[in-house]
């Protein structure tokens, strides 16, 4: 069992936990990711690390609720456990050889793009940093960001905060001003990638994705989070999540990605009802 | 008296009433067929039985014991050499091991041998109140990565010797491909359960959630305190082929989809966790895997369910009880076919549609048999111009895993061969770093659950040389 130390509401669908698994935050780095169950029976679903403290032992993780598993997690308070915290999973992002780099995040992937941000700041690198969200109800962590940047740019869909537009927009801007960033590095929905790839690609300014695709065990051993990449069966557990985004199969992985849409609509309710009932 | 010819036969549920339900398919020999079972035993001088079962269990003499009615004697035999009896019973492939040997079985059915040992095994748990004596600790500490039938049997070898063992399990429960793997129609995961509390009361702790080659490596196990480390890690990530349309929603790996069933309950219908319910099923292989495979899918309502077998009847590698099992279940064997595209569904007009990207059927191609490969099977040549369209909702890739690269990649010192297995000494398990030994699919690839086992065993008597030099 596992404690939640603490526990932060960021927005009304996002929620930001401190979890008690020392072994887990002596070793886990940016870019790697968790297994979680909420109970016993529960479903294991991944969560990519949005942060450790290495004393207190405790990792950070930010979710948003989306389905039947997150909607549980998030109706355990501070102080109450969870069955299973596996990891650290997967390999960390990258860093050698990068001296400028733009970290592009989305939604409630700017969650996990923030420990990337802050790893590169830490060790001394140019980061700007482009965060996007539908609308001003759901920025998070912008402070956060801006502690960490050199250059931070909001984006809202809806004009409600910051400047209005996708996150391609001001990335577009950027490279074309001759901003020489050594790496894109993005983080949210497939299609924001799909479309920062877009971008990039032309400029043939090097990308990478994080890619948090279905999957069971994590540790290499069902084979569910795979994707193509380059035209090869590659595996997120073991051989991601971050992967060249000029590579990436995306309109697969989206296929992929809502395979059990159904069931996680109908959990989703049918645990709405539950927790409903309980309160 | 003259031998009965033939095994008592195994009581079992109906074909076409298990097939719909999760229940467990064979239903053991009661206590009289038991005993009247046990009198076909001649008990033989040479006892060439032994010698056919990778963790020697002294079969003649449990089975002599059976005959007089006194079953927990005769569990106490087997327990001496195999460390999970009521696992081993229903999954050896008894065939090809102990009963290919038995003496009766030169001119009659051989003793059977696997179902006595179930039988034993399940008595024991059912009447055994008791607690295991336990070894007085020789201060010896062990560390065990994977509880699967490898480790499981290494850490209940050691603990039985006075060793502290420690098991690091990745997943959350115990008993790795006992539980993700092997369908509870095949073995209830009530019974590995036992068999790991078995353990535990031996001394042995289990640590869940512990991934050997990411939590910790191998080297801190050593700087924890332990002076030996088993890997019995299992087989690793699930091969593919290759073809178009292996990314397409409804197309699974055996260990994806056995794990979603059995490990995560899915076939429960209170779930949490998802499992396509798909109507025509089509499963890629012949092995034993692919035959748990198939006939999980028909559990889960598919109305029809094919293995596409590129070689025939004769070549397929699952054990025979388990393709006559299928068979009778209703799984059709489509054999001498090869894959060679999986087809999805496409809605031009609606790139929305949430139906794009789904299995809608397989392209197949017909073979014939070739010349013998090097391992003496006759290779499976494709029929030019021969391809035809299956419908089907649903693919289950069930071709084999390659290892896993988690430990290799964080363990200096540790040798792999080409394929990326652990190299050991066939005799002693023992890799080529120092306190390091090796067994199971980590080290094989893909095989049997009493292989590991005896793998186990090897390395758990070669450990205890090691550090009683020590």
């Amino acid at each position: 069992m596992y404690k939640i130390v603490s526990k932060r509401v960021l927005n009304p669908t996002v929620t930001m936990m401190d979890i008690y698994a020392p072994l887990v935050a002596k070793k886990a780095e940016a870019g790697q990711f968790i297994i979680l169950r909420v109970d016993k029976d529960g479903e294991r679903i991944p969560l990519t690390v949005a942060g450790y403290d290495r004393t207190a032992g405790t990792v950070k993780i930010i979710f948003q609720i989306v389905g039947g598993t997150t909607m549980l997690l998030n109706a355990k308070e501070e102080g109450e456990f969870i069955e299973d915290f596996v990891g650290p999973l997967g390999c960390a992002t990258k860093t050698e050889g990068i001296k400028k780099v733009c970290i592009v995040g989305g939604g409630v992937g700017c969650a996990i793009a923030l420990p990337v941000a802050q790893k590169f700041h830490e060790l001394g690198c140019e980061v700007h940093s482009i965060i996007g969200f539908r609308n001003k109800d759901l920025l998070i962590l912008e402070e956060e960001f801006k502690a960490c940047s050199d250059k931070l740019t909001v984006m809202t869909d809806d004009g409600s905060y910051g400047r209005q537009g996708v996150v391609t927009v001001p990335l577009k801007e950027a490279i074309e001003a001759g901003e020489n960033y050594d790496e894109v590095i993005t983080i949210g929905p497939l299609i924001m990638m799909k479309f920062v790839v877009a971008t990039t690609k032309p400029y043939g300014v090097p990308t990478t994705v994080s890619m948090n695709p279905i999957m069971i065990d994590g540790t290499g051993m069902c084979g569910g989070c795979r994707l193509t990449v380059g035209g090869k069966t590659k595996f997120a557990c073991v051989d991601g999540p971050d992967f060249d985004g000029f590579e990436v199969d995306f309109d697969e992985a989206m296929a992929r990605s809502n395979a059990y849409a159904e069931f996680e609509q109908r959990a989703r309710e049918k645990n709405c009802n539950l927790l409903k009932g309980a309160n | 008296m003259a031998i009965q010819p033939k095994k008592h036969e195994m009581p079992t549920q109906p074909a076409l009433v298990r097939a719909r339900n999760f229940e467990e398919v064979a239903l053991g020999y009661s206590e009289e067929i038991a005993v009247a079972e046990a009198q076909r035993c001649l008990n033989c001088k040479n006892k060439p039985c032994v010698e056919g079962c990778p963790v020697n269990v002294a079969i003649p003499d449990f089975i002599s014991k059976v005959k007089t009615g006194d079953f927990e004697g005769a569990y106490q035999i087997i327990s001496e050499s195999s460390s999970l009896p009521a696992v081993c019973g229903r999954v050896c492939p008894q065939e090809t091991q102990c009963e290919s040997k038995c003496t009766v079985g030169i001119k009659f059915e051989p003793v059977g041998i696997g179902r006595l040992e179930r039988f034993v095994a399940d008595w024991h748990n059912t009447h055994f109140k008791g607690e295991p004596t336990l070894p007085k600790p020789n201060g010896h500490k062990v560390a065990v990565v994977g509880s699967g039938p490898s480790g499981l049997t290494c850490a209940g070898d050691l603990a039985k010797k006075g060793y502290k063992v420690t098991v690091f399990e990745a997943l959350h429960l115990a008993g790795g491909v006992l539980v993700y793997g092997i369908p509870e129609f095949r073995l209830p995961k009530e019974i590995v359960e036992k068999e790991v509390e078995t353990l535990k009361k031996y001394g042995v702790d289990v640590e869940t959630n512990v991934v050997i080659g990411k939590t910790l490596t191998v080297d801190e196990l050593f700087e924890d305190g332990y002076e030996a480390v088993f890997i019995g890690s299992g087989a690793g990530l699930p091969r593919f082929m290759g073809i178009k349309g292996e990314g397409l929603k409804g197309v699974y790996s055996a260990n994806e989809f056995l794990t979603r069933a059995n490990l995560m309950k899915a076939y429960q219908s209170n779930a949490q966790t998802p499992i396509l319910r798909a109507k025509s099923v089509a499963v890629v292989g012949g092995g034993n895997v692919a035959m748990d495979a198939a006939r999980t899918a028909l559990r889960l309502g598919a109305e029809s369910v094919r293995i596409i077998y590129r070689r025939s009847m004769e070549e397929l590698p699952a054990r025979k009880e388990e393709v006559e099992h299928a068979e009778e279940e209703g799984v059709k064997f489509d054999i001498l076919r090869n894959p060679v595209e999986i087809i999805g569904y496409n809605n031009p007009e609606d790139k929305r549609d949430p139906k794009n990207g789904t299995v809608v059927g397989v392209k197949v191609i017909k073979c014939e048999l070739g010349e013998p490969d090097e391992k003496g099977r006759r290779r499976p040549v494709e029929v030019e111009g021969s391809e035809y369209v299956i419908d089907v909702d649903c693919i289950i890739m069930a071709i084999g895993t390659s290892p896993n690269p988690l430990i290799k990649n964080t363990t200096a010192g540790l040798e792999v061969n080409k394929r990326g297995g652990i190299i050991v000494e066939e005799n002693t398990g023992k890799t080529s770093k120092e306190g390091v030994y090796a067994g199971g699919d980590a080290v094989t690839g893909a095989a049997t659950v009493i292989l590991a086992m005896g793998a186990g065993k090897t390395a758990a008597k070669a450990i205890d040389t090691y550090l009683s030099k020590k």
